[in-house]
């Protein structure tokens, strides 16, 4: 099956509306090219979870800084000041999960589980309004799953399968989200069209890939 | 008296002095990333980012900068021999479940019972949590290192005004002044900073300050 697309048919994908899971941390392992593409469409009224927002000028960064998100769900905001002053003036919804917290409900969201237990954020405003589960005396938050209509991700090499590796500290959340999206979609360095991936090299599967974008060649 | 900077490279020297032969450490973003600059390579500390580095070494050469490799602060970093890469739920296993010896996080305010606020100044400054809480919760040992007061307003306080972090978390606080540790029944210095006086570190401390009686001078 031919899972390479192009740019233009990627970001088609997306819909007004759409929630969004994309990868990387402070922009790192984030498919750039796909989200550039995005801010030339203009494609808005996103829900966006991801780590972080990232930079005014890098990765998902750039969309907030456009507002085409009306909600968003990260652990860290600190990096880009819009996020902040689009949440304090009260134009972008912002969701707070603890790092931990938000890759385990993203996973639980893929891979069907119905939610994780905690101790992280106990006695804090994460807790508020949540569950509180007991097991062998510990008390433990009860965290829902995230799921997504579109998953953005970035890889280091793809074959035409889908099987991702990786390079550095891209692995982050690039690992997990294509389980929890309707329709995952991998941005690649490289594309390994001669043949396939050994599979030793392979970190994520083919079978949460079902797009994949040449990033080298764009 | 110090200016900014040498504070800061004080305090990170005092705190390099308390891990332990292979500690696997984790380093906040601001003070305490300076940490790793003053800790001796035969005490073999390992340090893992939450990124998803284990065994994270100093910032490149300008012309050997890899941008897939930063540290959790998206700086250039580097992997040491032996290190590996790893995806966040694996990072976040390593933090939440009890594997980091010792954390090393800045504060806003510490309590004396060991809570601590650090993510948020409800109105003004809204960061987020990042993976601080998860630190806090999963680390063996949590040493906050940080300047004693905000410009002369105490952080370390009876309790905490701002949103917490975490509740019941630290363990050691350094600072400027001395190393203070969080016991049951508060907060204990243990070592001082000859620069200032019991009665100076005491009125710059929010909260009642024990006195250890093998109280000394602080170790650089």
């Amino acid at each position: 099956m031919n899972k390479i697309i192009s740019l233009d048919e990627a970001v088609d994908k997306v819909k007004d509306g759409d929630t969004v899971m994309v990868g990387g941390f402070l922009g790192v392992g984030t498919p750039e090219k796909l989200i550039d593409a995005l801010v030339a469409k203009g494609t808005r009224e996103l829900t966006l979870i991801c780590n972080d927002t990232a930079f005014i000028d890098r990765g998902v960064g750039k969309m907030v800084v456009l507002r085409l998100f009306k909600k968003i769900i990260a652990s860290h905001i600190g990096t880009n000041k819009e996020t902040g002053r689009q949440m304090l003036a009260g134009e972008t919804e912002v969701e707070l999960v603890p790092q931990g917290t938000l890759i385990e409900r993203v996973r639980a969201g893929g891979f069907g589980l119905g939610g994780v237990l905690t101790r992280t954020g106990l006695g804090t405003e994460v807790a508020k309004g949540k569950q509180i589960v007991q097991i062998d005396g510990q008390d433990y938050l009860l965290e829902t799953p995230l799921r997504a209509d579109v998953a953005l991700l970035f890889a280091g090499k793809v074959d035409t399968e889908g099987n991702l590796s990786f390079h550095g500290a891209t692995r982050n959340f690039n690992v997990y989200m294509g389980a929890a999206a309707r329709i995952s979609i991998v941005e690649a360095k490289e594309i390994i069209r001669e043949g396939f991936m050994d599979p030793d090299q392979v970190v994520v599967p083919g079978v949460f890939i079902k797009y994949i974008v040449d990033g080298g060649a764009l | 008296m110090m200016d900014k900077q040498a504070i800061q490279e004080f305090i990170a020297q005092r705190v390099a002095l308390e891990f332990q032969q292979g500690d696997l450490v984790n380093l906040g973003i601001g003070l305490p990333t300076l940490v790793a600059n003053f800790v001796l390579a035969e005490k073999e500390v390992i340090f893992q980012s939450e990124n998803g580095c284990i065994r994270l070494g100093p910032a490149p050469d300008p012309e050997d900068i890899d941008p897939s490799i930063t540290n959790a602060g998206a700086i250039p970093a580097t992997i040491l021999p032996g290190g590996a890469f790893i995806d966040s739920a694996m990072s976040f296993g390593i933090i939440r479940g009890g594997h980091v010896d010792v954390t090393v996080l800045g504060a806003l305010q510490v309590a004396e019972n060991g809570d601590i606020a650090n993510y948020m100044i409800p109105g003004k400054m809204v960061p987020g949590m990042g993976g601080a809480m998860d630190l806090l919760c999963g680390a063996k040992k949590v040493i906050v290192a940080m300047e004693h007061t905000a410009k002369g307003a105490p952080k370390l306080v009876k309790s905490c005004d701002l949103p917490l972090t975490a509740v019941k978390a630290v363990d050691l606080i350094i600072t400027e002044m001395g190393v203070i540790e969080v016991a049951p029944d508060g907060f204990w210095l243990i070592e001082r900073n000859p620069e200032y006086t019991i009665d100076e570190i005491k009125q710059n401390t929010g909260a009642h300050l024990h006195v250890s009686p093998n109280l000394v001078n602080m170790a650089i």
